[in-house]
This record gives structure tokens, sequence and C-alpha cells, in this order.
């Protein structure tokens, strides 16, 4: 799998959204996810990844979060 | 370890304050508060100090555990809304209570009651008492902006009170701070001396959302898992978790990462809010009175807040079955 597949897997999976419409620009206001699903987000990034992300006010698309990922 | 739980009691404000009204002077729903953060309602103080909450938790607590409070040889009240700075919450406690014990406040914001616990297995620990009243009591309601729809809607007021007694219930128990004045923030008297570089900025609670809520899940998760294996226990031997009651999208959020069912987690936050150090406490009281515990039951409390703190402890419900 692919990194933006893992991510859009990652991102439906706490939701429960359905992952066929989500593409690189979908944004987490299209996604109707909040600040607070973004921070949960960001833990499960950096738990599943073993990364750290610094900057995850940068992420406003599907697509910001798999450059953050594949960058750290 | 040195102690058992005796008595509980805890103590609300008359008044009610629904999402609905809240949202009549403040650009806010129904919808988005209950969504957001789980909260239906809260109360709120209006003729009510502190200390009269704390009087009431108290009182129930001691009437519990079959004590006057002059059996009392420590009282220890967590809190960072004192009705005063002078005297402290705990003497004026001391003092609603008629006793004459040694008396003292202590400062971990929300993590107020785990760190109480920890402070008092060290007097048992010394064999320095044998009774001891653990007040956890906060009216937020003082701290926050109530012009601002992000902070105001999150917090309530109450009083939670445990009383200990001599026994070897608490199986383990962790503290932790972590200074961070950024991610919840409110600031101490300033006064107007004329020689201070200092004026005063605002006097209500900032956080940063996003930053809280991590550094929520992280401990609530970490915290409970090492307390448990502190305990000797496995996961499945918990039979309730009692956290924080800071969001219910934190304890959401924990909750797959521990692995443990669901039910296991007890909340009252849709009806109470955030009460900072007397959530869990009250979370206590309450599932007790309402007979939830059986004698032998595991109880995991988690807390996190302001410090920043986080703290967690495992213990062994002693008290007899409430019908």
């Amino acid at each position: 799998m692919n990194t933006f597949d893992k991510v859009v897997a990652l991102i439906a999976e706490r939701r429960d959204l359905d992952t066929s419409t989500m593409k690189p620009e979908t944004t987490f206001d299209d996604l109707k996810l909040d600040s607070l699903d973004k921070a949960e987000l960001v833990m499960t990034l950096e738990e599943t990844f073993g990364i750290t992300i610094d900057t995850a006010e940068q992420m406003k698309t599907i697509g910001d979060v798999v450059a953050l990922v594949e960058q750290s | 370890m040195g102690f058992a739980i005796i008595g509980t009691g805890s103590a609300l404000p008359s008044k009610t304050i629904s999402n609905e009204q809240l949202s009549t002077f403040l650009d806010t729903s129904n919808e988005w508060i209950e969504s957001r953060t789980g909260i239906l309602e809260r109360r709120v103080c209006t003729t009510e100090t502190l200390t009269d909450l704390c009087a009431q938790a108290a009182t129930a607590a001691l009437k519990q555990a079959g004590l006057t409070p002059q059996d009392l040889d420590l009282i220890i009240c967590a809190s960072i809304t004192g009705d005063t700075i002078i005297p402290s919450q705990a003497c004026m406690i001391q003092s609603a209570l008629g006793t004459n014990c040694p008396a003292l406040d202590i400062n971990t914001a929300c993590t107020g009651f785990i760190y109480a616990l920890d402070i008092a297995a060290g007097y048992y620990a010394r064999e320095r008492v044998k009774h001891v009243l653990i007040v956890a009591a906060e009216a937020m309601s003082r701290i926050v902006d109530w012009t601002d729809r992000s902070i105001c809607v999150l917090f309530g007021d109450g009083a939670g009170a445990a009383v200990l007694g001599p026994g070897d219930d608490l199986l383990s128990i962790k503290i932790s701070a972590r200074g961070d004045d950024k991610a919840l923030f409110l600031e101490g008297h300033v006064g107007n001396s004329p020689f201070s570089a200092f004026r005063p900025i605002n006097p209500f609670v900032s956080m940063d959302g996003q930053e809280v809520f991590k550094f929520a899940v992280g401990s609530l998760v970490q915290d409970l898992r090492d307390v448990i294996a502190q305990a000797n226990l496995q996961m499945e031997e918990i039979t309730y978790v009692l956290p924080h009651q800071a969001n219910m999208r934190i304890i959401k959020a924990a909750i797959p990462r521990l692995g443990l069912a669901p039910q296991k987690f007890l909340t009252n936050i849709a009806r109470l809010g955030n009460i900072s150090a007397a959530s869990i406490p009250i979370l206590l009281d309450e599932s007790s009175r309402e007979g939830r515990f059986h004698p032998g039951d595991i109880l995991a409390l988690s807390a996190f807040g302001g410090g920043l703190t986080s703290g967690a402890c495992v213990f062994r419900w002693g008290l007899p079955h409430s019908e």
C-alpha cells in the first residue's frame, strides 16, 4: 500500500468514512473533520509511522498529510 | 499500599445551564457543543460558595465512613478556584467542619485528586495519619471568560470528597509534570506595585485545544498502561476506568488505544462538563451511590491537566455495594 492509501485508510477507519471519494485535494472541511480530529490524526500518524510531525498547522488537504508523512 | 477509601461524597450547585441557554448569548449551538465535546449541560454556582460545596461533600463522605470531623488527621484540598487564597480552601473546609487538624491546598489543576491520593499515601507510609479527608473542588465558572464560546462551554462547578482510612487498597499510583505555560494558562495575581514591570493581562483560562488534546490522550493511555503494569495486573482485570472528564473526544480516542471495552469507561461529562480536579471524585461518588461498584472491583483513575500534569492510580474498591 502506498502512503496515500495508508493515510486514507487511517482517516476513514477512525471516523467511519467512505474512502472512494478521497483524493489528494480533499480538505479536512470537505470531510467535516474538525481541529480535534486533526490532532487525533496526527497522533495516529505518529504512532503508525513512528515519526514526529511538527508542522500539523499546514495540513489542509489529504495531499498535505501524505507529503508531511513522506518527509518525516 | 497504605490506605482504603472508606467514604465518598459530592456536591453540585443547584443551577443547571444547558447548551441551548448558552446559545442565547454566545454564538454557539447545542449541536456544535455536543458533537465537539459530548457536553449537554453543566452546573454553575450562583449563591453557593466553594466552601459550601466542599463542606457538603466532605460531610457526606464522613457520614459514609462513620466518622466525625474530629476523627480527621489531615485535610488536603485540590483546587485552583478557592474562595480565598488566604486562608487556604482546606483551612476554610476545616473551619466549616469545626475541626482542628492540619490542612493544606494543592494546585495540580485537573490532576488534583490523583496527586492528593499520592500525597496521602506518603503520610500513611510515615504512619502520621489514620484518617485523611481529600476534597477536590472547583468553581470553574469564576475563571472562564463567559464571552468566549470556545472556553466557557467546556466547564462546570462542583466538589468531590473522599475519606481515607487504614487499609491496603491502593495498588499503584503515578504522577508526573511537564512545565508548559502555553498549552493551558491562567495568570496569577499581579497587583498594583508601582515598581513592577508587569501588568494584569487576562484573568481567564486560555488553552491550546489541539496541544491539550494530544497531551491528554497520550497521558490517559500511557499512564493507565503504566499503573496497571505497576499493579501487576492485566488490562482485562480492570473493572472500571474513571478518566478525567475533560472532553468525550479524548476518552473516545483513548478507548481503542487501550483496547478496553467502552462500557468500562465511566463518564458524567454530558451532565456536568469539565470540573477540573473535582471531576473524578464526583464521578466516583455518583457511581458508588448508584450501586455500580462491588467490593473487590478494581478501579483505574487517570487525570491530566494544567501544569501540564498527569497522574493515574489503580485501587481496589472496598465499600459494600449500595442498593
